[in-house]
């Protein structure tokens, strides 16, 4: 996507075509995590106690540590983005990568906060000496639930790295052109959507 | 329609290379038309095998009791006759094979706005596919399309390869649908605004938007199931406090729109094919273009309907019947639009339109049948029994192959730049028909005789009606093969067609058929509306209908 | 009117007054679908005949009024408003609590229905209740979702796992329906069907008397109930034929062919082995669908079943073995047929 592609007739329009496409995808993402939460509220209604136990159970010091560290690698990406346009390459790449290793940082405190729960007992889908030892009381749907939006989103930070990483990649090699930063702009975009969600997910996981 | 490829072929065993040279122009081609006529060819295919299967499960209800196939075969039959049919022939069909060659064309635009993706499109369309049918040579699945928890968690068949399969369809679902909507927003030609895009055109956005939407919540309680089967999570299971009806609104939150998905191109079709073959302008245009959005929009709403008896409170299931009509009540907007587009026309009748015409009772009576049982005491009734299933095959197969099949005889001119004979198109067109209700009618009757559906055996008090069914199923495939026959046989003989048989304004016809490589020697000016009939073109003479009946 | 239009639509005879009232409503929906769907075709049919024109010619540019178009939209929603809530009102009674209701508890499983009566009876797949006082069920599921289906009372409701939903029915008719599972639930889904039996006051009270079907508590009958129970009957037969499974007639004591070659003899531990493990030892021909029954068969009942196929060692045709009232011929001592070699 270094050139103009013959079927547009200008580089603006291309580059229209390139973030509109991006916001429609990132709506139908939206869809998906639309589904884990009212799956959340479902179950919440269901079992409130429950859920108000699982979420003091929950890791709130290093899930807020990475709500924090979300943000600011969205504040970094941004950042590239505006270096871009700046014509900043150097800096745009810097910025870049600081993103991405705040994103490592992030799966690896989740990574920790998951075998903290295996310690306790708590395994997806009610399996563990947790559950063996609360029979009385329904916490599967909170945990299961748990583990999919967080692995999920987990797996969505993967997927963002690796996405700004081939761009980064290209933008070091000079591929992109001044006028053409939409491709960076569409990683930094997905990079936000996967910050967004996850400013759903702490407070219905971690906090309330 | 493999077909395709022969022209070409023929070259063959004078020059081997060129075999990979043509594997390779089209395999690889990012043209939308080639792309198109891929899709064309893979979903007609998965129409085959559906219908095969199909055929096989009416033949099985020939006697009351077992006829060819064990029960476990028979819940094998049913499940892959509905994911194939549902995931792999209807969702895809129109939108991919026809909203792909024609979308451009109607906007004036040289490609769709992200070809390569387009291309990936197909290919992951493809490879979810194998892997369905892999699942099936893997003892196949017994849960029927639904997936409904907790059977499908048990089951003892492959769960989980054939929804991996359809999950990696969906992904094709959702990028093809980003691309029409980018392409539409941002490709169209100078003068192409809003309001004068081509009615099929709209169709494809609204279901578009559909599909971006509604896919990622099948593919979240595919994923579900998928874990559930194979590491026992049981967030549905009742044991660990889940709700089985849980799986059920999330999967209804895509199923109910997905009959939108591909009852709203149909629409599209009727549209295009009624101003054409009327030479008038839509009685109202405008009309379409909101019915058609409304229907979007309220299609999301409706779907506890298929739950009236799952045990839903009262109130919910009040609140869904009611949304439920409102989709009739665009759907009546759309039908009366059609009718009063063909007064004051100047008609001319050939196999699309007879197609169009059976399209418009039997879509009316599948519609109004949709309102019988969004009539919630009459639902509790019909519920899962043969009225439902004949309510909708009557939308899918009455309103969308029906479509499907109009849009195939309406622009196989502009594809090939041949014409097909009306005479065996106008056969096949009442075999479909006639075959289809002889097929379906029965099992309105057997719906309200109480004959719940997927049941291997019934009582023997049913045996008449189900054969009816199955005689009319023969005719019904014998039918479509005619129209197969007909269509390949014009497009290896059929005479040239012209450019435009039709006579038709509408933009996809002003240029070359079949188009040149970029669609266009030069974007034409567009300045005449889509529609307008008002005054005959310069360059054409006074035509006699009877005079261009091929021979 | 009502009975000619019923046969016409294939409705089979209606139960309470719920029904006849909800046949009527079908009748003015369905009619108006008949006709609506009519006319819209003989309107196209005439409006291509009369304006079919064998020269292309130029047409008129015509222009719709809103307001128009608002009329239609308003006269359909009304129609289909009006189907609405008389169709709710209906549908409300199913689910209202009736006064002095005739309760049955309900419990569904793969493949089969146990009802469990005030009394503390139950029986299987055959309901048997009093005519003329409003009928109430009370139901669960032990395995899947089933969905319990009236046609005669034009009902219908799911059955949940971990859940009890309720069904009013209202005071029926006297007569026989069929109760069928609308649910898909397995390869016996078709098979898994029962009866209802409206009794009129005196008959069902003399049912009451004729005493709980448990009486006869030798090994083999109650070998007999428990197969019933659970469902046993959906797939096997105790009559020689093949069903989705093995027969149980003449299998105790013979040797089995199995799908990997080998042979086993059918003696109590093979068959125990086939309750609880059943994917292990496939019989050549069958398929493997086979739940396991390890932890929902408790072993007294298990033992029961394996004394019950050992009586049937010689084809013993029981017509109706899901019958609870129905009493067990005594086993047959003699072995008759020897296992092969």
């Amino acid at each position: 996507m270094n050139e103009l592609a013959d079927h547009f007739d200008s580089p603006e329009r291309q580059a229209h075509a390139a973030r509109l496409g991006m916001w429609v995808f990132l709506g139908s993402e939206l869809l998906l995590f639309a589904g884990l939460f009212t799956l959340y509220g479902a179950y919440r209604a269901k079992f409130p106690a429950e859920f108000a136990e699982g979420v003091r159970h929950s890791t709130k010091l290093l899930g807020s540590l990475n709500t924090a560290i979300l943000l600011v690698s969205s504040s970094f990406a941004a950042l590239a983005v505006e270096q871009l346009r700046r014509a900043r390459r150097g800096r745009a790449v810097a910025l870049l990568l600081a993103t991405q290793a705040c994103g490592v940082v992030f799966l690896v405190l989740k990574f920790m906060e998951y075998s903290e729960h295996f310690a306790l007992g708590i395994y997806p889908g009610g399996q563990g000496r947790f559950f063996a030892a609360h029979a009385s009381a329904h916490f599967e749907p909170f945990w299961t639930l748990y583990f999919l939006t967080t692995g999920l989103h987990a797996l969505h930070v993967a997927v963002g790295i690796l996405v700004l990483a081939f761009t980064t990649l290209a933008l070091g090699r000079g591929s992109f052109g001044p006028k053409f930063i939409h491709p960076v702009h569409n990683a930094t975009l997905y990079w936000h959507l996967v910050d967004l969600i996850w400013i759903f997910v702490w407070p219905l996981y971690y906090l309330a | 329609m493999t077909t395709t490829f022969e022209p070409e072929l023929r070259v063959v065993p004078s020059a081997p290379p060129r075999v990979r040279d043509l594997a390779r122009e089209w395999l690889l081609t990012r043209d939308h038309k080639r792309i198109g006529i891929l899709y064309f060819v893979a979903t007609s295919l998965a129409l085959a095998l559906g219908g095969t299967f199909a055929l096989l499960l009416r033949i099985e209800h020939l006697t009351p009791g077992p006829t060819i196939v064990s029960p476990a075969t028979y819940d094998r039959l049913f499940t892959l006759h509905g994911v194939t049919m549902v995931w792999l022939f209807l969702i895809p069909s129109i939108p991919t094979a026809f909203g792909n060659y024609l979308v451009p064309l109607q906007i004036g635009a040289r490609e769709v706005a992200f070809p390569r993706l387009n291309l990936l499109s197909f290919w992951i369309y493809v490879f979810g596919a194998a892997f369905v049918l892999c699942a099936m040579g893997l003892g196949g699945l017994d849960t029927g399309w639904t997936f409904y928890v907790p059977y499908s968690s048990s089951s003892p068949s492959a769960v989980v390869p054939t929804l991996v399969g359809i999950f990696i369809v969906g992904w094709s679902t959702i990028l093809t649908g980003v691309n029409f909507i980018v392409t539409i927003h941002t490709m169209r030609a100078r003068s192409v605004s809003w309001m004068r895009l081509p009615l099929f055109t709209w169709a494809i956005y609204g279901t578009s938007i559909i599909q971006v939407l509604a896919t990622p919540v099948l593919g979240l309680s595919l994923l579900i199931v998928m874990l559930d089967h194979a590491f026992s999570w049981g967030l549905f299971d009742a044991a660990r406090g889940g709700d089985p009806v849980l799986y059920q609104h999330l999967f209804w939150f895509y199923s109910h729109p997905a009959v939108y998905i591909m009852i709203l191109p149909a629409m599209g079709v009727v549209s295009e094919v009624v101003s054409t073959f009327a030479h008038k302008n839509p009685h109202s245009y405008r009309a379409i273009v909101y019915a058609t959005l409304g229907i979007a929009f309220v299609g999301f709403l409706t779907w506890g309907h298929h739950m009236f008896v799952a045990g839903m409170s009262v109130f919910d299931a009040g609140a869904f019947g009611v949304l439920s009509m409102l989709v009739a009540v665009f759907s009546a907007i759309k039908v009366f639009t059609w009718l009063s587009t063909l007064r004051n026309g100047s008609i001319m009748l050939k196999t699309p339109l007879l197609y169009v015409f059976a399209f418009l009772f039997l879509f009316v009576f599948g519609g109004m049948s949709g309102v019988a049982v969004a009539t919630m005491s009459l639902d509790v009734h019909w519920h899962d029994t043969y009225f439902v299933v004949a309510h909708f095959h009557f939308i899918m197969v009455g309103g969308a192959l029906t479509a499907w099949l109009a849009a195939l005889h309406y622009w196989f001119p502009k594809v090939t730049g041949r014409l097909y004979s009306e005479r065996v198109g106008m056969l096949a067109a009442a075999l479909v028909s006639v075959g289809f209700f002889a097929t379906f009618f029965p099992q309105f009757l057997l719906g309200n005789a109480g004959m719940p559906r997927r049941y291997y055996a019934y009582p023997p008090e049913f045996t008449a009606l189900n054969v009816a069914s199955t005689l009319g199923s023969w005719l019904l495939a014998s039918g479509l093969l005619l129209a197969l026959f007909g269509l390949a046989h014009a497009f290896l003989f059929g005479p040239p067609s012209g450019d435009n048989p039709w006579r038709s304004r509408c933009f996809e016809w002003r240029t070359a058929s079949p188009p040149p490589a970029h669609d266009f020697e030069q974007v034409p000016s567009f300045e005449l509306d889509a529609y307008d009939y008002t005054t005959p073109w310069p360059e054409e003479p006074p035509l006699e209908s009877s005079a261009e009946e091929p021979s | 009117m009502y009975e000619l239009l019923r046969r016409l639509f294939f409705l089979p005879r209606a139960a309470t007054e719920l029904a006849r009232a909800i046949d009527a409503l079908h009748f003015v929906v369905i009619g108006s679908t008949l006709l609506g769907s009519l006319a819209i075709a003989a309107a196209a049919v005439w409006l291509i005949t009369r304006y079919r024109s064998d020269v292309v010619r130029p047409t008129p540019h015509q222009s719709a009024r809103a307001s128009r178009e608002w009329l239609l939209a308003l006269g359909v929603v009304s129609a289909f408003l009006a189907a609405w809530v008389v169709g709710y009102k209906q549908f409300l009674r199913f689910h209202e609590p009736a006064p002095n209701a005739f309760t049955v508890y309900v419990t569904a499983k793969q493949w089969m229905w146990k009802f469990t009566y005030p009394d503390g009876r139950s029986t299987t797949d055959i309901l048997t209740v009093p005519e003329d006082q409003p009928l109430e069920l009370v139901m669960t599921s032990r395995d899947v979702i089933h969905s319990f289906y009236l046609p005669g009372f034009r009902a219908k409701q799911d059955v949940l796992p971990g859940r009890y939903v309720t069904l009013s029915l209202g005071a029926a008719r006297a007569g026989s329906y069929r109760i069928s599972c609308a649910e898909y639930c397995g390869i016996s889904h078709y098979a898994m069907s029962g009866e209802l039996r409206v009794l009129p006051a005196r008959e069902f009270q003399a049912w009451l008397e004729a005493g709980s079907p448990d009486h006869d508590s030798s090994l083999v009958e109650l070998g007999r109930t428990a197969s019933a129970r659970h469902g046993c009957f959906s797939c096997h037969t105790d009559d020689g034929q093949t069903h989705v499974g093995p027969t149980w007639s003449g299998l105790f004591g013979s040797e089995v062919l199995l799908a990997d070659g080998t042979r086993v003899l059918a003696d109590a531990a093979y068959l125990t082995r086939s309750m609880m493990d059943p994917q292990a030892e496939i019989v050549a021909g069958f398929q493997p669908v086979m739940p396991t029954y390890l932890g929902s068969l408790p072993q007294p009942e298990a033992a029961a079943i394996v004394e019950y196929i050992r009586s049937l060692r010689r084809a013993e045709r029981e017509p109706n073995p899901t019958l609870p009232t129905v009493q067990v011929a005594p086993p047959d001592a003699g072995a008759a047929r020897s296992p092969a070699p």
